[in-house]
């Protein structure tokens, strides 16, 4: 496998706070080659939006504390300057966030922001910034994007501010682009026309995308890979449709059994997983998932590796071994909990 | 969850209006425009059913909710509850009614009172409404605590030491208290992960056959909807637009917005996700100011002609209980073949075990 374009190794974020240090991230390593889209899913909490701001240098609070390497084209973002990060932040990794209401700025103009960052990283003239903006614009997809360049952010839509928000990710023709929890805030609809979108232009232009969701179901229509985060550590991962069907961590089973779907007969319960995610204040060692899965046993009070047990990329941080699993899974939903559909 | 379809009418909404008036001028106040929030919505609630609503935002789904909870005045029509017409009663007639018919809202965060303590606000309906002497109450509000699954250890505590999905289960709890009727349930789980999310439902399901509620759930996630309900009603800016069966709906969409919508949902299995089609809606939800003339869908329909823009058309039935306000309904074969969730509702569960 040629060098990975993105890589993380054995990442630790902790914040201190007034009741001890918070371990948001703990131990997480992950690759991105070029080209490809990796879906981070996982619950509140989980740690997925953290450790991608963490990779972007964004997180400022001096009570943060950072361990571990973040390697973008052979270098360590995490030894770089605050002056050289801002380099790479835009033109290298860009960012699409979750609320598009909020992280546009209300007082410019949409093309002003945009153009901005255009002249931040290259050296164009005013009016080539402009008229770039205006193309971008068209490409999200924009309608009369020539007039539209100079609205306010108020002045579109849910669904069309998301747009502009993806036109200055793309701005600077990044390599990468970390969309967190890009359609979270929009309508189904609106979901799927932004979808369609980001794969569109990631196909155009080949850029890597890292989305960041709780949605398994927009993970499925996404990603080519799939790295399911719980309580600051990644407890399996793999190819997209090893996880969804073949998948080897209780959590995930739990995540997926949760989901009410349309593509199955409805089950007469929803299948749950008991009890709340751990604070991440202080948290014993093990493996965090043991004291809400069904399948514990005395081995699982030490903490468990991310490996490979099946022999094929396909990772996950549990003890039991594959047949106990398959076992499990096989028994986890008695056919009569299933309600006939018709 | 399984009605009674004989039972008894709980609720009957009649060509309900909701129009917020927009305002100019400093000392006049003169009105210049309308946002026709629910336009003409009829629908009947028997007894011990659960009536779904979806729909994006801006359609109107919250805005009829509390038109029925009378938490709005209504511009027009009529609300009959329990045999009663509660759409022009004054706040003090209202009141006795109002303990049973309760709403459960969105926000966990911001429905609860940050300083009053649970049993504080679990027991201000039962105090409002003078039911039973101080150690009555407690008792009843340590009991409803266990009813939703709390600990009664918890009445002394403050809503920001609760998770989300504990704070939406107080809710539940202050909403149960006057033992209502019927809940409207304002996106209950919208804002909650989803393994908590599975436990409310869970929790409202079992609610529902303890105490015999009827629900009106309001969600935007077409699953969930689909999980409770038996029957759904699917509202485009400000109208229904298609009434059915909550089975028949994902199996046989009649209007082309439904249709649209449930293909939209993303599905969390990869080769069934690739295979089916994706309808993509264009643009976005036209403004409920001035609603399109004709079929307020048309400007995004694929299946819009030339009428559909003049003349509204009528709600009318496309099968037992299933109806749907369309010029052009997708017929049986159209359905299956375009929708392509007919089909993977109704076949086997691809092999995605270990």
């Amino acid at each position: 496998m040629a060098d990975p374009l993105l890589e993380v190794r054995n990442l630790k974020v902790s914040f201190r706070t007034e009741d001890g240090t918070v371990q948001a991230v703990d131990g997480v390593s992950l690759t991105l080659a070029e080209g490809e889209t990796l879906g981070i899913v996982g619950e509140s909490g989980s740690g997925k939006s953290v450790t991608m701001m963490s990779v972007m240098r964004l997180i400022t609070d001096p009570n943060a504390r950072f361990e571990g390497q973040v390697l973008y084209k052979g270098r360590d973002l995490m030894a770089l300057t605050q002056e050289q990060i801002r380099g790479i932040r835009g033109a290298g990794i860009a960012m699409i966030f979750q609320d598009p209401m909020t992280s546009l700025n209300p007082v410019y103009r949409v093309g002003w922001q945009i153009a901005e960052q255009i002249q931040a990283h290259d050296k164009v003239s005013k009016q080539a910034a402009h008229a770039r903006t205006i193309d971008l614009l068209k490409s999200v997809g924009i309608p009369h994007a020539s007039e539209r360049v100079d609205d306010y952010p108020h002045q579109f839509s849910g669904g069309m501010r998301q747009r502009v928000m993806i036109a200055m990710a793309l701005s600077c023709n990044p390599d990468i682009v970390i969309a967190d929890e890009p359609t979270t805030a929009l309508d189904v609809t609106i979901q799927a026309q932004i979808l369609g979108l980001i794969r569109k232009l990631r196909d155009d232009f080949g850029t890597a995308v890292v989305l960041i969701t709780h949605d398994m179901g927009v993970v499925a229509e996404m990603a080519d890979r799939v790295a399911v985060m719980y309580a600051g550590r990644i407890v399996e991962e793999g190819s997209r449709r090893d996880v969804f069907y073949r998948p080897q961590h209780p959590y995930t089973w739990g995540l997926l059994g949760s989901i009410a779907r349309l593509d199955r007969p409805k089950p007469r319960r929803l299948a749950t997983i008991p009890g709340l995610p751990p604070s991440l204040v202080n948290l014993p060692p093990g493996c965090a998932f043991g004291p809400r899965c069904a399948y514990r046993f005395p081995a699982c009070a030490q903490t468990p590796p991310l490996t490979d047990k099946l022999g094929n990329g396909h990772l996950d941080a549990c003890l039991l071994d594959p047949q106990a699993k398959k076992d499990a899974r096989a028994g986890a939903t008695p056919p009569e909990l299933v309600e006939d559909a018709t | 969850m399984t009605a009674d379809p004989d039972g008894d009418v709980l609720l009957r909404v009649e060509h309900v209006r909701k129009h917020f008036p927009i305002r100019k001028g400093i000392l006049l106040q003169r009105e210049v425009a309308r946002v026709h929030a629910v336009d003409d919505v009829s629908f009947e609630l028997r007894a011990g059913e659960t009536l779904g609503l979806v729909g994006e935002s801006g359609c109107g789904k919250s805005t009829l909710a509390r038109c029925i909870a009378r938490l709005y005045d209504l511009t027009s029509g009529s609300v009959i509850f329990d045999g009663r017409d509660i759409s022009k009663l004054s706040r003090r007639a209202l009141r006795p009614i109002r303990g049973g018919l309760q709403m459960v809202f969105q926000d966990p965060y911001a429905s609860l009172n940050p300083r009053k303590r649970v049993g504080t606000i679990i027991s201000d309906p039962l105090r409002i409404h003078k039911q039973g002497n101080r150690s009555e109450i407690k008792r009843q509000v340590r009991r409803l605590l266990e009813v939703v699954g709390l600990s009664p250890e918890h009445v002394n505590r403050y809503p920001h030491e609760f998770s989300g999905g504990q704070r939406q289960r107080i809710g539940v709890a202050r909403a149960l208290a006057l033992n209502p009727k019927l809940i409207i349930a304002d996106e209950p789980v919208s804002a909650l992960d989803v393994s908590i999310r599975a436990q409310v439902i869970n929790l409202l399901d079992d609610l529902q056959d303890e105490l015999s509620l009827t629900y009106i759930f309001i969600a935007h996630d077409l699953g969930v909807v689909r999980h409770v309900s038996d029957r759904i009603a699917v509202m485009y800016l400000g109208k229904i637009v298609e009434v059915s069966p909550a089975e028949e709906l994902y199996r046989r969409p009649v209007h082309p917005y439904t249709e649209a919508l449930l293909s939209a949902v993303p599905i969390p299995d990869p080769d069934l996700s690739e295979q089916r089609e994706h309808i993509v809606l264009e643009g976005d939800v036209p403004s409920p100011i001035a609603p399109p003339p004709g079929c307020r869908f048309h400007p995004r329909c694929r299946y819009a002609t030339e009428i559909c823009s003049r003349e509204e058309p009528p709600l009318v039935e496309h099968g037992p209980d299933h109806l749907a306000a369309c010029h052009h309904p997708l017929s049986f074969t159209r359905a299956t073949a375009a929708g392509g969730q007919a089909t993977a509702a109704a076949g086997p569960p691809p092999e995605d075990q270990v």
